[in-house]
């Protein structure tokens, strides 16, 4: 028991004269407003007591940080050894564009890079595709060769510093881009450290970056996750995440729970193959979830993300070694909640939210420039966004102590509903017969749509306040500077990526496609074949236009 | 004789996957009582012309928030101009400077709707705007 029954009575009684209290003010003082939810729609109390924790064991759903079920973090000296990862995410235009503002990130303190590629490279097309047009360079760095990546990390030590790559269906191949310039650096694979974010499934629910079905994406990933424990130990093969199942309008609760899913269903696979046990690679699988604007509720999602993760690896999938059982994690504050109308409020926004990420216990941390909801963030404003995970650290004392909301009778009751929301969507899923058989239903993608309809209709009713979009508006619009990708870069990128497909051994490409055509044909892992391909000058689209033929393409069903 | 019901395509040119927008606003379309027809995302302009030729709609409706809209919306009007179907008419939304939405009006794109914008005030736009066809 987390109370004693004398505690509990006197919370009790208590209570009831509270409540009397309570009746008599709201008589002179009606409440605001007739319902109290968060962003989420989750009810909210007026109080919270310890009746609400009755039935909490302590050492068994609180514990200590660094032991099971790592509600307080997985680390016994939580922030007090090392800090959260400043990492903010980058790219843009060219890959020297890209690179000279990840050295100005880095010699602002920036403590880790993590990249932002154009649509063309995230869907696995060169810049002279058809497909490419009015893209190239826009929403993130354009990369089609090796020659375009070795631009991107010139003069980035890649022993010392790890890198986070936001690609998925060409995981294989930026990763592959990504050892083979540590070859040729003369880094040893062993010494090179990041993560793929190489989660396709949140893809096909939410952010809808994809290429083939979903088993055979899966069937890459597996390769990703086999190749990484033998080869390259420090990397993450996966970030299994979140953050855009939120963005794309999911409540908290959905965001934990297709995630966690989406996390079992990589499990599996592996474990299907049979080539390395769960203790192999468990302790390598990363998570990224979204920091909200609704504080607590985020608080409590990120505590519960770790004791669920931790129970799902031990009980579902036995695993013993205390690293599997990690939940570890990236968090970004919600894109979603910026607004385009008086775009500087969006910096508080942002610090609100970059205190829950820090207080639920965020390995790493991207903090949004207040103008990414207008266009690519410009130097200045990426300045104020880094800043503010640096006033976080340093000034305002909350990474002093571990996990310092434990023990809150709201905080504790908030983490356990919406874990015990979330495994009842865990449970539906797996009646369903796993994540995939659920997504081919529409199921995680309907869910979604519902709650983005839902709370955009009250926002349009006011029900849920924006400042600025449907409350306290003003036509007096704070203007910020827009960063422009000019359309030469564009033009540029193809003179570049022509002039490297005249040079280069077109027979040594032709080869190296061919033998990932046969791995991709006969199921060995098509990864080292990916590293002597990208080294041969290989385009990322011609390695993913094998993918495409032998597996097929997915396309968008177009559920609403 | 009865108007038939307005038939509207929400459609997703380029190759940006944010379609939450385009989304709610489908379903949004479906209750005003349109009939709505949505792509998904990954379209290009001509596989959006094409498709709103062939479904006969009323109305096309653009969504892009990666910054391609300057390319993608011209050239969908362009195509519908080409294959004689102009009085489909085009609105287009999504992540748009102010400074882009003259280009785009002058490129026959006939409303643009920015963050902030209502579902009603987008739906109210097309009612009194869209004559629909008998």
């Amino acid at each position: 028991m987390y109370f004693s029954d004398d505690t509990l009575e006197a919370s009790r009684r208590l209570s009831e004269k509270w409540q009397a209290e309570v009746a008599t003010t709201l008589k002179t003082i009606p409440d605001r407003k007739n319902r109290f939810s968060t962003v989420s729609d989750l009810d909210i109390q007026r109080l919270y007591t310890p009746e609400d924790l009755k039935d909490a064991d302590y050492a068994r759903d609180i514990g200590a940080p660094g032991e099971f079920p790592y509600l307080r973090g997985n680390q016994a000296t939580g922030y007090r050894g090392r800090l959260w990862t400043f990492r903010m995410f980058s790219g843009m235009g060219a890959a020297q564009d890209t690179n000279a503002r990840w050295r100005m990130l880095l010699r602002e303190g920036q403590t880790g890079l993590s990249t932002a590629f154009d649509f063309p490279t995230l869907m696995g097309y060169d810049s002279d595709s058809p497909r490419a047009l009015g893209e190239v360079g826009k929403c993130g760095v354009a990369i089609d060769t090796l020659e375009d990546f070795l631009a991107l990390i010139d003069g980035i030590p890649l022993d010392q510093v790890t890198t986070s790559m936001t690609i998925n269906p060409p995981a294989t191949v930026l990763w592959a881009m990504y050892c083979a310039a540590a070859d040729i650096k003369g880094v040893p694979l062993a010494k090179i450290g990041g993560t793929t974010q190489n989660d396709m499934l949140k893809e096909f629910i939410a952010q809808k970056t994809f290429m083939c079905p979903p088993e055979p994406s899966v069937k890459l990933i597996s390769d990703t996750v086999e190749f990484g424990v033998e080869y390259v130990p420090r990397w993450n093969p996966i970030s299994i995440s979140g953050y855009h199942i939120r963005e794309a309008g999911a409540t908290a609760v959905q965001e934990l729970a297709f995630t966690l899913r989406d996390g079992i269903e990589y499990v599996e696979d592996v474990i299907r193959r049979k080539k390395i046990d769960i203790d192999d690679f468990a302790p390598r699988l990363s998570f990224f979830f979204n920091a909200h604007i609704d504080f607590f509720e985020e608080i409590g999602k990120l505590r519960a993300a770790r004791r669920m993760w931790a129970k799902i690896m031990r009980d579902r999938f036995g695993a013993k070694n205390p690293r599997s059982l990690w939940l570890r994690f990236h968090t970004q504050t919600a894109g979603c909640s910026l607004t385009a109308q008086q775009p500087y409020n969006n910096v508080v926004r942002t610090a609100v939210e970059a205190l829950a990420a820090v207080l639920g216990g965020t390995q790493s941390l991207h903090t949004n420039s207040l103008d990414e909801v207008l266009c690519l963030p410009s130097d200045h404003a990426v300045e104020v966004a880094l800043r503010t995970q640096q006033i976080l650290a340093e000034e305002t004392g909350v990474a002093n102590t571990i996990d310092p909301l434990a023990g809150s009778y709201f905080v504790e009751t908030l983490t356990n509903e919406i874990e015990a929301q979330a495994w009842d969507y865990i449970e539906k899923i797996d009646a369903m017969g796993g994540m995939i058989a659920a997504i081919e239903k529409g199921f995680p993608q309907l869910e979604i749509a519902d709650a983005a309809y839902k709370f955009q209709r009250q926002i349009d009713a006011a029900e849920k306040v924006m400042v600025g979009v449907n409350k306290y508006v003003t036509d007096n619009q704070q203007a910020v500077p827009l960063v422009e990708i000019d359309e030469k870069v564009g033009e540029e990128q193809i003179r570049r990526l022509k002039d490297i497909r005249r040079r280069r051994n077109s027979r040594a490409v032709s080869q190296s496609l061919a033998d990932i055509r046969a791995a991709c044909r006969n199921g060995t892992n098509v990864m080292p074949f990916c590293i002597a391909a990208v080294k041969n000058l290989a385009t990322e689209q011609e390695i993913c236009d094998v993918y495409r033929d032998v597996y097929g393409e997915y396309r968008d069903p177009g559920l609403f | 004789m009865s108007e038939r019901k307005l038939r509207v395509m929400v459609a997703k040119p380029g190759l940006d996957g944010h379609d939450r927008g385009a989304r709610v606003l489908a379903r949004c379309f479906r209750d005003a009582g349109f009939e709505v027809i949505y792509t998904g995302c990954h379209q290009t302009p001509e596989q959006v012309a094409a498709a709103a030729i062939q479904e006969d709609v009323d109305l096309v409706g653009l969504s892009c928030l990666s910054g391609a809209h300057r390319v993608l919306f011209p050239r969908v009007v362009e195509l519908l101009r080409e294959k004689n179907a102009s009085d489909i008419i085009v609105i287009g939304g999504g992540i748009i400077p102010e400074q882009d939405a003259q280009m785009l009006y002058d490129a026959g794109i006939r409303a643009i709707f920015t963050p902030g914008a209502s579902l009603d005030s987008i739906v109210d736009w097309i009612r009194a705007n869209v004559p629909g066809r008998a």
